[in-house]
C-alpha cells in the first residue's frame, strides 16, 4: 500500500543530506486510558476499537501495546 | 415521497444538494440530521460531500457510527436507492456498503477541477440515463479520492460491472481509474465527483443532471 505522504517525508529526507533512508511509513499513535475490570477484557475491548474505529483494515495494519495497569488488584 | 439528505457535522455539500434535487429536477427533500432514525417516506437517501465530523480519525470513521447511517444501511440493504458523494462515498465505505477504501491523493494534493469521466451504467439504478461507453465532465474536489482495494478485489468488482464511472485521465492514483463504484444490487452509488455541482451551465455543466433526474422516473 503507497504511503504518499511517508513518500514525500522520505524525498525530503534526501534533501536534508541524509541518504539511505530506504523506508518511511507515516501512521498514527493513540494513547487512551481505559476503566477494565481485568486485563483480558481491556485487552478484547481495545482489539475491538483497534479493529472497527482506530483503524480500517482495507488500508491499515494496527498493534497495541499495554503500558501500565493501575489498580489491578481493586 | 421524498429524498433525504443526510446531515453531519461538518457536511458542507447538503445544500447544494438540495439546491440541485430541488431547483434543478423538481423533487422534494428532507435533510435527516445525524441523530434522525426516521427514514419513511423517503425515497432515497444522499450523503454529500464536506468533512463529517471534521473527517477526525480517518474520512467517514466517525460518520459511519451516527445513528442515522444504521437506518441507511437498513434501508441500503432492502433495496433502497442510496447515492454517497465525495465524503458520502468515504462514509459508504466505512459502512461497508461498498468495499475498498479512499485514502490521500497520489500527489497529496487537494484537486479541485473538472474530471473528464467514462460511464459503465451497467445495472446500477443511478446512472440509467447515461449510456455505456458514454464521456462525461464533472467537478471534483478532494483530497482524499484515490481509490484503494485488493487486486483480487479489483478483478471482482470489474467482472460484476460495479466500476460504474472511471477517471479518463487518473488524477489522483486511485486503482483500476475508479470514480465511482455500484453494489450488486445497483441501489447504492458511491463517487468522488460531484454532480450537483454539474446540474445548471451556470455552474460548470449538465453532466450530473441525469444521475439525480434518475430519482424522477
Amino acid at each position: 500500500m503507497l504511503d504518499p505522504a511517508g513518500e514525500a517525508t522520505r524525498a525530503a529526507a534526501a534533501r536534508l543530506g541524509v541518504e539511505g533512508v530506504r523506508r518511511l511509513r507515516i501512521g498514527k499513535a493513540i494513547e487512551l486510558e481505559l476503566e477494565a475490570p481485568d486485563q483480558g477484557t481491556a485487552q478484547s475491548q481495545l482489539e475491538l476499537l483497534s479493529d472497527r474505529l482506530f483503524a480500517n483494515p482495507v488500508i491499515e495494519n494496527w498493534r497495541l501495546e499495554l503500558l501500565d495497569l493501575v489498580g489491578e488488584q481493586q | 415521497m421524498s429524498i433525504g439528505i443526510v446531515v453531519f457535522p461538518g457536511s458542507n455539500c447538503d445544500r447544494d444538494v438540495r439546491w440541485a434535487l430541488e431547483g434543478c429536477v423538481g423533487l422534494t427533500t428532507r435533510f435527516l440530521w445525524h441523530e434522525d432514525t426516521d427514514l419513511s417516506g423517503l425515497e432515497a437517501v444522499v450523503i454529500p460531500g464536506g468533512f463529517s465530523y471534521g473527517d477526525y480519525l480517518r474520512c467517514g470513521a466517525i460518520a459511519r457510527f451516527a445513528p442515522v447511517l444504521e437506518s441507511v444501511q437498513e434501508f441500503a440493504e432492502a433495496g433502497g436507492a442510496v447515492l454517497g458523494i465525495c465524503n458520502g462515498f468515504q462514509v459508504l465505505t466505512e459502512m461497508g456498503l461498498l468495499p475498498g477504501a479512499l485514502t490521500r491523493n497520489a500527489r497529496l494534493h487537494f484537486l479541485c477541477e473538472p474530471a473528464r469521466l467514462s460511464v459503465a451504467p451497467g445495472n446500477c439504478h443511478w446512472l440509467k440515463g447515461y449510456s455505456d461507453g458514454e464521456a462525461i465532465v464533472l467537478p471534483i474536489a478532494h483530497g482524499e479520492g484515490r481509490y484503494q482495494c485488493e487486486s483480487e478485489q479489483l478483478a471482482e468488482l470489474e467482472a460484476n460491472g460495479q466500476v460504474v464511472l472511471r477517471y479518463a485521465s487518473n488524477p489522483n492514483g486511485s486503482v483500476g481509474d475508479v470514480a465511482g463504484l455500484t453494489n450488486p444490487g445497483g441501489n447504492v452509488l458511491g463517487l468522488m465527483p460531484h454532480p450537483e455541482r454539474a446540474c445548471d451551465p451556470l455552474t460548470g455543466g449538465l453532466d450530473g443532471l441525469r444521475l439525480l433526474a434518475s430519482l424522477r422516473s
